[in-house]
């Protein structure tokens, strides 16, 4: 096989393999480290550099770097990321001298961004110390769309949301509240330099079945993410005693535990397909379950039952599945006696407000056609971002596509070409401090995954925004952060110093280095046979010797450094790889790369 | 000397042997040794050998003397008894300990100085008797512990770390034991554990003494141009005799005069034979020690399996003892009374 050019950011980035799966691309080992030194403010910034909304997500986020953790992969759980995302925005102190700001002097570039969401806000982060003027249209009399509107108050305080949307909204956004766009014309007949919408998905699916518009029976048939943003505002206080929740995503579970809260007392979910194709994230249907809110599994509604002018109860099919449950077979039906639905089976782009005449054109399921890298629309200047461009996803998706877009509309107003990137560049640092001592803590740490505590059941259903999560305390953080396994501090080797001692080989102790002829797989005889094709080999140049190779199977290393501390000529190092990702009006990245400084 | 312990990861793709243990079940306390110490190769060597011979650590006796070579036994096999003696008097400790129960696995690690200074005589008469177990040296070429001087299997003519050159004859460990009826004789390289374990897991299966020669080079003070026992001049160096295959079902394959032909093993892998000098046979004593003179006369060393002989009995077997160990004979039996060494005494006159 090749050599692995280290020197690619590329290859060590998806060896840090939390950052590699955030779509944000957050530094998760470092900001992890300066936790565990207690310096919060400076693990908040790290975060907010790609994340944005570190107090937010610390609470809400879906997590697509955890079941991707080193961690997991080796005890079978992986780093409680997102509860020390939390740690680190509790416990921070004042940033504000610390954080991006406007300059005196504007740039004379105009924006408009329509929504106030993460999306949006996100766009202004990046654009509004670059000097332009961004002018924010918001339906609500409220910013952080649907962080505000979806996710209910028990997850996500209010004042952890204002906090950090305000941050930006002070930057110098020109906010529009109570501004609901009607006409996408008349938006860019106002002459802006560029259009981001980041409107979201705000249209939950409708379920047209028997029963539906029966006219009394539609007053307690309510649609999910429009029924929780009416609790958010304040509209709706109260539900009946039996609620039915159809669909077993996210919403659905905000709704059944909203449902809880708002005096429901047998609450049941309803799911088509069994256990394990649940849509809502495993952490969310355990908190759900632990509210004791009944999940009931292969189900499929046919009809709302009316009876004299009163919604009594859902029909349904039972299903019976295939293995995988691709198909069902129906093997009897149910009614089941309820005073509320809840419909919570997804929701999809809406744009009623965009003319079709200009020239932004729209694909299936009226989504619109959006460049995945660029997020510019088939209208030049025009950029969606956020569930606004492909459909649902999550609020740190919404941060990327902005950050994205914040770049694409920072080439676009200089009339450069919008597709136009810098390249991802990276830093490569040695961490040795001396015979055997390194800049990080190498020991592995055996605890297991700490446990969030909650409130009480009695106590949090008292009032509608109690916090369920109390956060982690000092003793779960400690001993937290030392489960994170250092993924970005990467063994480098350098070839020509090595004399093939074995005594890195010896030492490992998950076996994952190998010293071997080079052949091409499958032929590459390792000391323990890869198991995981979507993790890196790292092969190195022929070596002095004999002309074997390196091999390093980076699936399961642990980063201990011991290859590093028994190599007798220094032939491994390890080197603290920093990512560095490009964003709008950041000059090129510094690369620089050090050798380990070892004789050649 | 490593700032943390290998840890213990629970990982669930560890290989088990037949008593269900893995290679972690083997391992001892963290080497002090120096980083990139031979001898730290040769303790994983062993390791590995005894896992896959799925010896259980306990039933494992490791014996040593002093030196570098002597603190490994420290380094394997944690949970087997162990016996730290004297400079040089690994071997007759061992004799006793062997003496007193034979039930019992026999590691001896030893060095070039402590086998092959001060201890030589012991060596010898260890060999003599062909005790059963499995006698490793991890040769270097120089004392590490004392800062590099020439040991007694320095080759004439290497060079010390400063450039002074050896001028006394090496004592090559397997002519001397060949010399004096030795009956399991090799030598292995600790950068090269391919071969290196199946010669240890046959040492380890032998009937009697089984003495294996390992050059370990001492990165500290003997890995340098000019040295012999250096991993760059062993590797340009090393011919080999002949590798030990455990005993399986047999492969015919047909070995080329020159080159190497890879052959698939049982479980897989595959095993690289070397075209051994034509006509070279393992049981002829004499023809090893020619062997051996010849190659080191052309500055080559040596490696594999030298000499074998299982058709000579142990010291036990020599001596008529008892089959189980003497540790469990029952004291009226191990000690009859006065009565009986009476009867014993008269027997003599």
């Amino acid at each position: 096989m090749k050599p692995t050019d280290i020197h690619d950011p590329g290859y060590y980035h998806q060896v840090v393999d939390c950052q590699w799966a955030c779509p944000a691309h957050t530094n998760v080992p470092e900001y992890i480290r300066l936790i565990a030194q207690g310096r919060f403010d400076d693990a908040y910034l790290v975060n907010r550099e790609s994340n944005v909304f570190p107090a937010i997500l610390g609470r809400t986020c879906d997590r697509p770097c955890e079941p991707a953790c080193r961690r997991e992969r080796i005890d079978g759980a992986p780093v409680a990321i997102c509860r020390l995302k939390r740690v680190a925005a509790d416990l921070r102190g004042d940033v504000s001298d610390r954080l991006p700001r406007a300059p005196e002097q504007q740039n004379g570039k105009r924006i408009a961004c329509i929504g106030a969401g993460p999306a949006s806000l996100t766009v202004a982060n990046d654009l509004l110390p670059l000097g332009y003027a961004v002018t924010m249209f918001e339906q609500h009399n409220v910013g952080g769309g649907l962080m505000r509107t979806n996710i209910p108050a028990f997850r996500l305080p209010a004042a952890v949301l204002d906090e950090e949307t305000q941050i930006i909204l002070d930057m110098g956004v020109d906010i529009r509240y109570d501004t609901p766009i009607n006409s996408m014309r008349a938006v860019l007949d106002e002459g802006f330099d560029a259009v981001f919408v980041g409107s979201g998905a705000p249209r939950g699916k409708e379920l047209n079945l028997p029963g539906r518009w029966d006219e009394v029976g539609d007053s307690h048939i309510h649609i999910g993410i429009d029924w929780l943003q009416s609790i958010a505002f304040g509209h709706i206080e109260s539900i009946g005693k039996q609620v039915l929740i159809i669909g077993v995503g996210n919403t659905a579970m905000d709704c059944c535990r909203s449902s809880r809260r708002l005096g429901g007392k047998d609450i049941t979910v309803i799911a088509r397909r069994p256990r394990g194709f649940f849509k809502a994230s495993p952490w969310e249907l355990e908190d759900a379950e632990e509210e004791q809110v009944e999940i009931l599994v292969n189900h499929a509604p046919t009809r709302f039952v009316v009876e004299d002018g009163r919604l009594t109860g859902v029909e349904f099919d039972i299903l019976e599945w295939d293995e995988g449950a691709r198909h069902s077979t129906t093997v009897g039906a149910v009614t089941l006696p309820c005073s509320d639905v809840i419909l919570a089976i997804g929701q999809e782009n809406a744009f009623p407000w965009i003319e079709k005449d200009l020239g932004v054109e729209f694909g299936e399921w009226d989504v619109p056609v959006v460049d995945e890298t660029t997020m510019e629309s088939t209208l030049p200047g025009v950029f969606f971002g956020g569930d606004s461009a492909f459909g649902p996803k999550n609020i740190i998706w919404a941060v990327e596509h902005a950050h994205q877009a914040a770049m694409s509309i920072h080439q676009h107003c200089q009339g450069l070409p919008v597709a136009k990137r810098a390249p991802f560049g990276m830093n490569l640092l040695s961490t040795k401090m001396g015979l055997s001592q390194w800049s990080y803590a190498n020991d592995y740490n055996p605890a297991s995954r700490q446990k969030m505590d909650h409130v009480e059941l009695t106590k949090r259903f008292a009032q509608l925004d109690v916090e369920v999560e109390l956060g982690f305390s000092v003793e779960q953080t400690v001993r937290e952060v030392q489960r994170c396994l250092n993924c970005d501090v990467q063994t480098a080797f350098e070839a020509p110093l090595c004399i093939e001692c074995d005594a890195c080989i010896d030492v490992c102790p998950v076996d994952c280095l190998t010293i071997t002829a080079n052949e091409d797989e499958p032929g590459l005889k390792l000391k323990a046979p890869r198991t995981n094709a979507d993790q890196g080999l790292y092969i190195s140049d022929p070596l002095p010797q004999t002309g074997r190779v390196m091999v390093k199977d980076e699936n399961v290393c642990v980063h201990c450094g011991l290859c590093a501390e028994r190599c007798p000529t220094a032939a491994w190092d390890m080197q603290k790889f920093d990512l560095i990702v490009p964003y709008a009006g950041r000059s090129l990245p510094i690369v620089a790369v050090t050798s380990n400084g070892a004789r050649k | 000397m490593p700032s943390i312990v290998k840890p213990l990861i629970p990982l669930a793709t560890l290989p088990r042997n037949d008593l269900g243990l893995t290679p972690r079940n083997y391992e001892g306390a963290m080497s002090t040794l120096c980083a990139g110490c031979g001898h730290d190769s040769v303790t994983a060597a062993l390791m590995q050998a005894l896992f896959e011979l799925s010896i259980p650590p306990y039933k494992v006796a490791k014996l040593s003397g002093i030196g570098c070579s002597s603190k490994t036994t420290a380094y394997f096999a944690g949970e087997a008894h162990g016996f730290n003696s004297v400079h040089g008097r690994m071997p007759t400790i061992a004799t006793g300990a062997i003496a007193a129960n034979r039930e019992l696995h026999y590691v001896g690690v030893s060095g070039d100085g402590d086998s092959l200074s001060i201890g030589l005589g012991h060596l010898a008469h260890a060999v003599r008797r062909n005790i059963r177990m499995l006698y490793v040296i991890d040769n270097n070429g120089v004392y590490g512990l004392t800062k590099g001087q020439f040991s007694a299997s320095a080759d004439i003519g290497s060079t010390s770390k400063k450039g002074e050159a050896n001028a006394f004859a090496p004592i090559d460990p397997l002519m001397l034991a060949l010399s004096i009826g030795a009956t399991f004789v090799a030598r292995g390289f600790s950068g090269d554990k391919e071969r290196l374990v199946p010669i240890l897991k046959a040492g380890l299966s032998h009937r009697g003494l089984a003495l294996v020669d390992v050059i370990s080079p001492c990165v500290q003070f003997n890995d340098h141009e000019g040295s012999t026992k250096s991993y760059l001049f062993v590797r340009e160096h090393e011919v080999s005799a002949t590798d030990f295959v455990e005993p399986r079902e047999t492969i015919v394959a047909h070995v080329p005069d020159q080159g190497v032909l890879a052959v698939p093993m049982h479980d897989g892998s595959q095993m690289h034979f070397r075209a051994v000098p034509a006509g070279y046979d393992p049981t002829d004593r004499a023809a090893a020690m020619h062997y051996l003179q010849d190659r080191h006369a052309q500055g080559e060393v040596v490696t594999g399996l030298v000499y074998a002989d299982e058709g000579v009995p142990d010291l036990h077997e020599l001596s008529g003892t008892p089959e189980g160990p003497l540790a469990a004979v029952p004291f009226d039996r191990l000690c009859p009374g006065a009565d009986e060494l009476a009867r014993l005494q008269d027997s003599f006159r």
